[in-house]
């Protein structure tokens, strides 16, 4: 009997459920804030109507833009805040990745997801390397986006925590430096989004260690020869 | 050489003839133009009373004469009272009857005969390449002007985006090295940036500088908060077919007939601190918006760079006029896209073996337990 294949996988608890509350909070907003804040870019006249009182179209889009900001950026906060408690696929430390172990890791990857070598030669079980640099790298867009995000709605408001972010505003030239740049940086979030969404397809489909599942149920599958 | 006795404002007014009441009447007016209510009249009429006449001195440098001439239109305290009876305005090439060597000894007699006194009023930027030769006047360059000149001035108020930010002049690649005059001397710059500013603006800055014998509160770009705290946007008569979303579309349309919002004709009014849409310009008539075009942001450091005017956003530097953040950001994902899908194609064929081997372990354990 071949008993070998059958118990040859073990599931491990890799996402805790605040990881994953956050990353589908955050795919959500992320999602909307690239939908309106496109919109709020490129306005077109979408509705008609006899007079501006009988609409309040694009004072909508701007509020739910506003909305999902407030929450993108909580939501970044406590994601920041897991980093410091949370298990050790979720620690801060794995997004720095200074170790040359780590960038020897990210050479194997990129083989692997580029150049399609033999996928079976990596085995990192939570975020590899080349990910966690690329996290890492989207995390300074968040706080960028946040940065000047907060400081044009600055203007809007009395309130103190976006007036705490004005400071950016000579640095890029005015509000319409920092819009400019606000904008700009919403394209990272597109191509990081069709990226990312399309590798965790390609891991998935190839190697059937459960990369997408694990989102949603925080599980994933590792041969035991190599966990041994 | 003696130096001579300045008369207080109200003396000046008497000398020329006002009677009491006229000189309340313009006191109430200079209040309102700095934005004191009637409770703080007193206060005004007392510095009138007691302050002596400030000399001022207007200097001009790479410009084009047009803060000037927006401040001689100013209405509210009318020009006449401004120039003449309040101000003892010494030196200004545009307004001055004095020229050639007598100018320029009026210019040198008030920076000396009051350090710490007198007002600068700054008008244009300052070349700093060339040993600046770009602007010379009198012999002598505008920097070593300015630098002598700011030395002993009480404050030094930079008239229009020139002096406060460069301007036109300092646009890429800005041949002459033209550079706001802030970052030239020491002295705290008052900023009143525009292209030009607003007279109403510039009056209400000068009263508050001559009532109160400092700055008004200034934002962190150095501009007074009384007038360049708001939005354009904000105070816009047409913000409601912003936030209701009826945009013109193009110059001649039926939408630009109806006045609609120019937000998608590149109006600046979003991202521009000024007064327009509140004092609006030449005795409240109008403001660029109201007359049909967008707000170009002249009060805004760098507007002159961020072209085309007439589009939402700026091209993007190092792609062609036409290309802007969206273009570029579009090509990339279409690229992406399809990167992304040849990767998914050449996976089917260079994976096929893999992943058959896959399947077919798995297979054979899932028989092995059904077997079992």
């Amino acid at each position: 009997m071949d008993h070998e294949q059958v118990g040859r996988y073990r599931r491990i608890y890799v996402w805790e459920w605040p990881v994953r509350m956050y990353h589908w909070i955050n795919a959500i907003a992320v999602i909307l804030l690239i939908g309106t804040g496109y919109m709020i870019g490129n306005p077109q006249n979408t509705f008609y109507a006899a007079e501006a009182y009988q609409m309040y179209f694009f004072g909508t889009i701007r509020f739910v833009h506003f909305v999902c900001a407030f929450i993108f950026f909580f939501n970044f906060l406590v994601r920041i805040y897991w980093g410091f408690v949370g298990n050790r696929f979720s620690r801060w430390t794995n997004f720095i990745t200074f170790r040359k172990a780590q960038w020897k890791e990210m050479w194997d990857i990129l083989r692997v997801d580029i150049a399609q070598a033999d996928p079976r030669m990596h085995h990192k079980i939570g975020h590899n390397s080349l990910a966690a640099l690329v996290y890492f790298l989207s995390f300074l867009m968040f706080a960028f986006q946040s940065i000047t995000g907060f400081a044009m709605y600055a203007a809007n408001t009395t309130a103190m925590l976006p007036r705490m972010f004005t400071f950016i505003k000579p640095i890029m030239g005015g509000d319409f430096g920092v819009r400019q740049w606000h904008h700009a940086g919403m394209w990272f979030f597109i191509l990081f989004t069709i990226v990312h969404v399309y590798l965790v397809f390609y891991h998935d489909y190839v190697e059937g260690r459960g990369t997408t599942s694990s989102m949603i149920g925080g599980w994933k599958f590792e041969r035991k020869d190599i966990l041994e | 050489m003696s130096k001579p006795n300045r008369p207080t404002m109200w003396e000046a007014m008497q000398n020329k003839g006002y009677s009491r009441r006229d000189f309340l009447q313009y006191c109430s007016a200079a209040a309102a133009a700095i934005g004191v209510g009637s409770s703080g009249l007193s206060d005004v009429i007392h510095a009138m009373e007691t302050k002596a006449r400030p000399p001022v001195v207007w200097l001009h440098f790479q410009e084009c004469t047009c803060c000037s001439e927006s401040f001689i239109r100013s209405s509210h305290p009318i020009v006449a009272d401004v120039v003449l009876d309040y101000l003892s305005l010494d030196y200004s090439e545009t307004l001055q009857a004095a020229s050639g060597h007598q100018a320029e000894k009026c210019l040198w007699d008030t920076v000396n005969n009051y350090p710490g006194e007198y007002i600068l009023l700054v008008e244009g930027s300052i070349p700093s390449k060339g040993d600046g030769a770009y602007c010379m006047i009198g012999g002598r360059s505008a920097l070593s002007i300015l630098e002598e000149a700011a030395a002993g001035a009480m404050a030094v108020i930079a008239w229009g985006s020139c002096a406060s930010n460069g301007c036109v002049q300092s646009a890429n690649p800005n041949p002459t090295g033209a550079t706001s005059i802030d970052k030239l001397i020491d002295n705290p710059v008052i900023k009143v940036p525009g292209c030009p500013p607003i007279a109403d603006v510039m009056t209400g800055v000068v009263t508050h500088v001559l009532l109160y014998g400092g700055p008004p509160e200034l934002d962190n770009q150095g501009r007074p908060k009384e007038f360049y705290s708001r939005r354009v946007h904000d105070t816009c008569y047409r913000r409601p077919y912003y936030d209701a979303g009826l945009f013109v579309d193009s110059w001649d349309d039926e939408n630009a007939r109806k006045g609609y919002c120019l937000y998608k004709m590149g109006c600046r009014g979003p991202v521009t601190y000024n007064a327009c849409s509140v004092t609006r310009w030449n005795e409240g008539t109008s403001y660029p918006i109201q007359s049909g075009h967008g707000c170009i942001g002249c009060s805004e450091e760098g507007f002159w760079d961020n072209g085309p005017f007439y589009q939402h956003l700026a091209s993007f530097p190092g792609f062609g006029i036409e290309s802007t953040a969206d273009t570029i950001g579009t090509v990339l994902g279409i690229g992406t896209v399809a990167g992304v899908a040849a990767h998914a194609v050449t996976t089917n064929i260079r994976k096929r073996k893999l992943m058959k081997e896959t399947m077919d372990e798995s297979v054979q354990g899932a028989r092995v337990k059904r077997d079992k």
